[in-house]
């Protein structure tokens, strides 16, 4: 290292690196040298590059050169805020901080604060700051809120924000932007500190770090670490049949279990609850060695996860079976291969996984994809050529929600009065609110106040009121304790607890067996008592719902009989997908692909054809006493759900009686009894009239009145703005509660308040998030002019992967009353005591 | 929101639109905006109207749209027009709270007074509003007995002969295959009928909960559904096939 770099480190550094045979790296130096010139700073480094170190190295320096407070002195608010996005990641942050801090005999003291600390703790934290505070977004939110927060932010000079690639793109980010901004005039001189991995647009998040103005554009300054040695990523070259549909991957069980013998320790990720369950089931079928093999998912027990991530880092496993829960930095042992089983859906979500491999930068991680069918070799061969050449599909940085302004607006009241053209220029200082209006900020404070109505009969109950001073004040202590208590943008869906029940001497169920995890409510509405499902690595039998809790016995069965628990699933992302069309039209790239999938397509090319790269290809074809039409449009699941709602709606319209449909993340097929193929033909409708962009309109409107998902969203967004608690002091309010209401204050608002702030806030994450409609609007604009139709006599090769899912797929919403009719046509047939008039 | 536009609009000429059922040996007609009514003794009962519900969350700090007490007067106006009852009996929970009669708005005790003109109307009193309703027309009880029937909130432990209650706002699920639909219903097995609840913002308790249990002869027990347009009548041991 140079010795005018070593000078600006103090000596306990130097000491300490000398000691370990280590020298700072020039990123770390570069930073540090930034941050004492006064600048903001990103850090795009690759896991491993010792970011950890470099974001804290600026506070740590500080802290040494001023050195240990007397006792006595007077209150010193923090020093140093770290943000990161899990619970989990402050409390690992902290161990590892601390090992070096102690090794160097640093006088600075560090704590955590996060949703378990104890009441005495906060408490104590208060009166006496530690140097470094680890925490959260939603404990910030309620750190600003306390009326003592000029108080303990005010010595404050560094925030370190964690992960901030995957922070900002939720609304969590956009609560973290306003508090941060609210740091900023608690704290006028405060400096950030981004550390992210590699994403697409770094310019978005230099514009986040730092306070925006009307006149110009500010951004933080950029540091970037390329990445280290290449990693080693193969696709699973197999002799077994790979699958045309399906999620499972369960031919490759041998070949996996294979690789996890010949490895120290693998992790293994996938993209859903169910396939992890499966997948952990599947290869304890074939573990006759007895390895330590784990599953950690979201849903199983706190405890349980505790159990396997301490297993884990003691390196007493040789594989864990995951889901996005372990997607983020903590330090996982010595991990020496990462198996992705199923596709990976984004080529940044790969190469975050990918990382988690090898710990150290110099040496190559090694992954193997697991594609589960045809169209998942084509999509994992498409994200290994991303990774190789570096290409990024993170999702941009959204404009900020208008229900958590809401929240903060409220936060902003509790903390204590405000005056509403500051608090509005604060906000807008905030790069995802830095173009909201004053119109619309003044609707957010009336929604605040009153609940924004256009009926204005609360403004006797206001929560908050502008008193004579000018200023906004909170109305009543209460409002402030509610507040507290329902802060955050995480809004739990309904869950309940799994139990493990035991019959007792005379046959009925005890509830003394052991919790195994949390499970959406939903789900279980499907089953009866009876029905067998894996939960948490075993196949159990649901015996039946008493009060908060989900009994389940035993099952003694291989098979369980509801195949699907479906968690969340990432939607394939637009960069993949374009990226599967490319090679789909391309014979070059098509040669890279495995013999049995270069057969199916070639097949494909003869029966009817292959699709240019812009041109969307429709197939009909009558099979059984149905017709069928198959759409290729690459768009991701949800896309493509919304899409059948809407083109259903149209030929139900036309007169085409649609009986259904069913999407996968590459195609759509929709069945009905009418010929579809000779109704095109007649252009009755014409396919271009079917798919064009007005779709977008009523039928989009008309469709949105009665869609589950819409309501599901406007309950999100209602909770979070605060018109619905979910919390209230004393009682805990079940989601079920919070699902039942907020689903007919939906329909009331809609009825007659269409333009109702909330109902915006719904619609505009609707337009991104669950229903897509954002990428289903470029998608009826790229393919325009370019639908190629072919009728044909029987299935095609490429159109077998969805019509094998034909029959899995549960749908919500516009089936309900069709469900209705079935159950009570059964009835008429029955000779019952009564009729129906007529 | 299907029943405040179908309220708004011209019944559908369907042989299903109605369901009709006899409680007691009375006939009556389950109509699917949520009101039943006795064709010989030309009596309309709906049941849990819930009242003024947004503006008794709003007093406790949830600003819930004040909507609700419009929306429900508007469905109970349409159902009133269809059948042109000359009783009408709203039986219990007509508030969501003690306060909500007296403090209710002016415009929506004009449009209630407007309905009663000409009938006889009967509030039941129920376990959220106890003290009866104040300053509107009618007369308030807790429990009536008419046209061969007796009517009450909470359905009797005891007395289920004739028995026409609410307070348990029933609802039904009907699953099919892997799909599931829930919806308010009309529950009766010939000896006791239990209305489902009328008003817009109020939830629902699956029949086949514990609190159900032991009101009814569950193999003559049949849910009439309340469905977008008509009622879905099914047998409860028909709901899940």
């Amino acid at each position: 290292m140079p010795e005018s770099d070593a000078l600006t480190l103090p000596a306990p550094f130097l000491r300490w690196f000398a000691e370990k045979g280590w020298r700072p790296r020039a990123h770390q130096l570069e930073l540090l040298s930034r941050a004492e010139a006064g600048e903001s700073t990103l850090l795009i480094a690759p896991t491993g590059a010792g970011k950890t170190l470099a974001g804290f190295l600026p506070s740590l320096v500080a802290l040494t050169r001023r050195g240990k407070v007397p006792p006595g002195s007077s209150f010193i608010g923090i020093h140093t805020l770290y943000i990161s996005p899990l619970k989990a990641l402050a409390v690992d942050i902290e161990r590892n901080l601390m090992k070096p801090v102690a090794e160097m005999g640093l006088p600075v003291r560090i704590e955590n604060r996060t949703g378990d600390t104890p009441q005495g703790k906060r408490q104590r934290q208060r009166l006496n700051p530690p140097d470094i505070l680890l925490t959260t977004p939603e404990q910030l939110a309620l750190l600003i809120a306390n009326g003592e927060a000029d108080r303990f932010f005010k010595d404050l000079r560094y925030v370190v924000l964690d992960e901030l690639h995957s922070l900002v793109t939720s609304k969590r980010g956009h609560l973290l932007s306003l508090g941060l901004a609210r740091l900023r005039r608690l704290a006028p001189d405060l400096q950030t500190i981004g550390l992210s991995a590699t994403v697409a647009e770094p310019m978005d998040l230099q514009r986040w770090l730092v306070a925006q103005s009307e006149e110009r554009e500010n951004h933080a300054g950029l540091i970037t670490v390329s990445g280290g040695a290449k990693p080693e990523i193969s696709i699973l070259r197999t002799d077994e049949h790979v699958p045309w549909a399906g999620h499972s991957a369960r031919y490759a069980i041998a070949d996996v279990y294979a690789a996890i013998k010949d490895h120290g320790t693998t992790l293994l990720f996938v993209n859903t609850r169910s396939q992890a369950e499966m997948l952990f089931q599947e290869l304890w079928t074939v573990n006759d060695d007895n390895l330590p093999i784990a599953l950690h998912h979201g849903s199983l027990d706190v405890a349980q996860r505790r159990k396997v991530e301490a297993a884990m880092s003691e390196n007493r496993l040789r594989a864990v079976v995951a889901t996005s829960t372990l997607d983020l930095g903590i330090d996982w042992g010595d991990v020496d291969l990462v198996v992705h089983v199923g596709a990976p859906k984004g080529a940044s979500r790969l190469a975050q996984r990918i990382g988690r491999a090898n710990h150290r930068m110099d040496e190559p991680s090694r992954a193997i994809l697991v594609p589960a069918n045809r169209f998942e070799v084509m999509e994992c061969q498409a994200a290994l050529d991303a990774n190789y050449i570096g290409a990024q599909d993170t999702p941009p940085v959204g404009r900020g929600a208008l229900d958590v302004l809401a929240q903060h607006v409220l936060g902003a009241a509790c903390a204590k009065p405000f005056d509403a053209v500051d608090l509005h220029r604060e906000i807008t200082s905030a790069a995802p609110y830095a173009d909201l209006s004053w119109e619309t900020f003044e609707r957010i404070v009336d929604f605040v106040a009153t609940g924004g109505y256009a009926l204005r009969t609360y403004e006797r109950y206001a929560r908050i009121r502008k008193t004579k001073d000018g200023l906004w004040r909170v109305s009543n202590p209460m409002v402030a304790q509610q507040y507290r208590l329902n802060v955050g943008t995480i809004v739990e869906s309904p869950m309940l607890n799994v139990r493990m029940a035991k019959r007792n001497a005379r046959g009925s169920l005890g509830r003394s067996g052991m919790t195994l995890g949390k499970v959406e409510e939903y789900f279980l509405e499907m089953l009866s008592p009876g029905d067998t499902f894996l939960f948490s690595g075993k196949v159990v039998r649901f015996e039946g719902i008493r009060e908060n809790e989900c009994l389940v016995s035993q099952a003694f069965s291989f098979d369980p009989k509801v195949p699907t628990y479906a968690g969340g699933k990432f939607p394939l992302s637009t960069y993949l997908a374009a990226q599967v069309r490319k090679m789909l039209a391309d014979p070059m790239r098509r040669a890279s692909l495995p013999d049995q999938v270069r057969d199916w397509l070639a097949l494909q090319k003869d029966v009817s054809m292959l699709p240019r790269e812009d041109e969307l290809l429709i197939e009909t074809f009558p099979r059984g006493s149905r017709h069928y039409m198959v759409i290729y449009a690459f768009e991701g699941r949800l896309t493509h759900q919304t899409l059948g709602m809407l083109l259903t709606r149209r030929l139900d319209r036309a007169g085409l009686k649609p009986l259904g449909f069913v999407a996968t993340d590459y195609s759509l097929a929709i069945w009905g009894l009418d010929d579809l193929s000779s109704a095109f033909r007649a252009r009755r409708p014409s396919l271009a009239q079917l798919f064009d962009e007005d779709m977008l309109g009523d039928d989009l409107e008309a469709w949105l009145n009665e869609s589950f998902l819409l309501k599901r969203t406007f309950r999100n967004c209602a909770v979070i703005a605060g018109l619905i608690d979910q919390r209230h002091p004393g009682k805990e309010k079940t989601g079920r509660q919070i699902t039942v209401s907020a689903d007919l204050i939906y329909d009331v608002l809609r009825a007659h308040e269409p333009d109702h702030l909330l109902l915006e806030a719904t619609r505009s994450d609707a337009a991104t998030g669950l229903l897509d409609i954002g990428r289903l609007g470029s998608m009826l604009k790229r393919i325009k002019g370019h639908i190629t139709h072919r009728r044909l006599d029987h299935i095609s090769p490429l159109a077998i992967p969805v019509m094998l899912e034909i029959g899995k797929e549960v749908i919500h919403g516009e089936a309900h009353d069709f469900l209705l009719t079935e159950a009570a046509d059964e009835l008429m047939n029955e000779a019952m005591g009564t009729g129906h008039d007529g | 929101m299907h029943r405040l536009v179908h309220a708004m609009s011209a019944p559908p000429a369907s042989a299903t639109f109605h369901a009709r059922t006899t409680v007691n040996g009375v006939a009556a007609i389950c109509d699917p905006l949520g009101g039943l009514y006795l064709t010989e003794s030309g009596t309309l009962v709906v049941s849990d109207l819930h009242l003024e519900k947004g503006s008794a969350f709003a007093r406790r700090g949830m600003m819930l749209p004040p909507y609700d007490t419009l929306a429900t007067l508007r469905i109970l106006e349409a159902v009133i027009a269809r059948h042109n009852p000359r009783t009408v009996i709203s039986l219990g929970d007509n508030f969501h709270d003690r306060t909500g009669s007296a403090a209710m708005p002016e415009t929506f005790r004009q449009m209630i007074a407007a309905m009663a003109r000409g009938r006889d109307w009967i509030w039941i009193n129920g376990n959220h509003d106890p003290d009866g309703a104040r300053g509107l027309p009618g007369a308030s009880m807790d429990e009536l007995r008419h046209a061969g029937l007796v009517f009450r909130h909470e359905p009797s432990r005891i007395d289920a002969e004739g028995e026409i209650a609410g307070h348990l706002h029933p609802s039904a699920t009907v699953r099919r295959r892997e799909r599931s639909v829930r919806r308010a219903c009309f529950a009766t097995d010939g000896k006791r009928l239990l209305m489902p609840a009328f008003g817009v913002t109020t939830g629902g308790l699956d029949l086949r909960h514990r609190a159900m249990s032991g009101l009814f002869d569950r193999g003559k027990l049949v849910a009439h559904m309340l469905g977008r347009d008509r009622i879905y009548s099914v047998r409860y041991d028909n709901l899940i096939g």
